[in-house]
């Protein structure tokens, strides 16, 4: 086969290692399941101290946002998201990864066009369509709510 | 007068040498397998700074003192600064040399800078414009990162195909004072465009330039890879440099062990987990002022083509879906 522009992608696919896909999808489970199990605790927890349901679902996420945010600080969160890949993207601590960290990047900048601006350049998006996939969300509930 | 050969290759009349070069690499690359290459090793990434942009400047200029004090030289010495790096608007060079009132040549080839402004500091030696010219390049792993990437800590995975760009300054100065090293020829890549879309893949989108500008220069001059005792690309990485033995090998030059690439010379890709090799102006900068360059003057290698590769595509043109377009620029550098 000669290599030319045509047969290029089809040829550089070949030769391109893959992910290894099984490995990290393993590691994946481990670490997003281990952030669950430490948000399961942390809400078992404030149940024994006796805080009610309401409370309890906005402390748990403080308290791992805090985290994420804190392990961002102090460049650990990178590290352990480069073996995790989703199992640390996904979780909340994620978001607070994905935010803090272009805080941190863009403060030279200045506050207000740096961190101000640059905070939720990788967050914003995921706002923009969570909000937007709830809005879609909620109109269906409403209809099968009507119609059954 | 310069002659030309072929349609790419000028071979230079006059002995154009290579008075003298420096180079300063970050804390990751001293810690590869060329850490006793490099002049300077420098621990802070910040360079003692507040930012990454001036770390890099300061960075260039390093790298040209140290040259200028190899060669015995000053910088008033100077009668042009060819230099170029990855920021936008090519800032860490125009940066570096706005106290040094010396005629200046701002260039972007992205990864083929190193190449592209030796080419220019030679040719303005040879026409006349100068006595000593100096070609600098620099990349910075952290201001590279911020501007083309994601923010450093932020925690994403990265593919086997992507490469880890090279914290490295690197300058060589060219005058027509007598050394042991010459730039013999140089060749002038074209644009080639093969289509590939993924930034993580930029060995793939450069090599098809590599081996069109290093089939152009065998075809302009007469010669093959046996003539050289070594042929190095700039950053092609592991993907890129496969395909690029492919590639030559299939128009007929077999590359076998005369051909390395600076991607893959700069790190252990294996312990440094730095997937498929270094990238960045600085990659080859340092690999051919720090590696190459000595063992010319020392005549343990005496014929060496060097070739920087740069993948020319911006955040802009890959978001809108672009293909990503390189250029490879050739030297032939001859030791005595």
């Amino acid at each position: 086969m000669s290599i030319n522009k045509s047969n290029y992608d089809e040829y550089v696919k070949k030769k391109t290692p893959n992910s290894p896909i099984l490995k990290n999808c393993i590691k994946a489970f481990f670490v997003g399941g281990a952030i669950c199990v430490i948000g399961q605790a942390i809400t078992d927890l404030c149940i024994m101290l006796g805080a009610g349901m309401t409370e309890v679902k906005i402390i748990t996420p403080i308290i791992l946002i805090f985290l994420g945010s804190l392990l961002t600080g102090l460049g650990v969160y990178d590290k352990l998201g480069k073996h995790a890949g989703g199992g640390s993207i996904i979780p909340i601590t994620g978001f607070a990864n994905s935010i803090v960290s272009s805080a941190m990047e863009f403060k030279k900048e200045g506050y207000v066009m740096g961190v101000g601006a640059k905070m939720f350049t990788i967050a914003g998006p995921v706002i923009v369509y969570g909000v937007v996939a709830s809005m879609i969300y909620g109109f269906i509930y409403w209809i099968v709510n009507i119609v059954f | 007068m310069a002659k030309k050969v072929g349609d790419r290759t000028l071979e230079f009349s006059e002995r154009i040498n290579v008075i003298s070069y420096g180079n300063v690499v970050g804390k990751f690359e001293g810690e590869g397998p060329l850490k006793s290459c490099f002049d300077i090793i420098v621990n802070d990434e910040y360079f003692g700074e507040k930012t990454y942009e001036k770390a890099e400047t300061k960075m260039q200029q390093t790298a040209l003192n140290s040259a200028l004090q190899k060669g015995l030289l000053k910088i008033s010495d100077l009668n042009l600064i060819a230099s170029g790096d990855l920021l936008n608007q090519c800032i860490s060079s125009s940066y570096s040399v706005r106290d040094n009132d010396v005629p200046f040549i701002g260039l972007y080839g992205a990864c083929s800078t190193m190449a592209l402004s030796v080419i220019v500091a030679s040719m303005s030696v040879e026409c006349g414009y100068s006595q000593y010219a100096a070609g600098v390049t620099s990349s910075h792993f952290c201001s590279a990162e911020r501007q083309f990437r994601q923010p450093l800590e932020y925690g994403g995975q990265r593919t086997p195909s992507a490469q880890r760009t090279v914290t490295a300054s690197a300058a060589l100065i060219v005058g027509k004072k007598k050394t042991n090293i010459t730039v013999k020829r140089i060749a002038i890549g074209s644009v080639i465009d093969f289509l590939v879309t993924d930034a993580n893949n930029m060995g793939a989108a450069m090599a098809p330039a590599a081996v069109d500008t290093v089939v152009h220069y065998f075809n302009d001059t007469g010669t093959k890879p046996q003539d050289y005792d070594m042929i190095l690309s700039g950053d092609l990485g592991a993907v890129g440099a496969s395909i690029f033995r492919d590639m030559a090998a299939e128009k007929g030059y077999d590359m076998q062990n005369i051909y390395n690439d600076c991607g893959l010379m700069i790190f252990d890709n294996k312990k440094q987990d730095t997937h498929a090799g270094g990238s960045g102006c600085g990659c080859s900068g340092a690999v051919l002022t720090g590696y190459v360059l000595p063992r010319l003057a020392s005549g343990e290698l005496k014929n060496v083509l060097f070739m920087s590769t740069g993948a020319l595509m911006s955040t802009t043109a890959s978001q809108q879906g672009e293909s990503i377009p390189a250029v490879a620029h050739l030297i032939n550098f001859t030791g005595e």
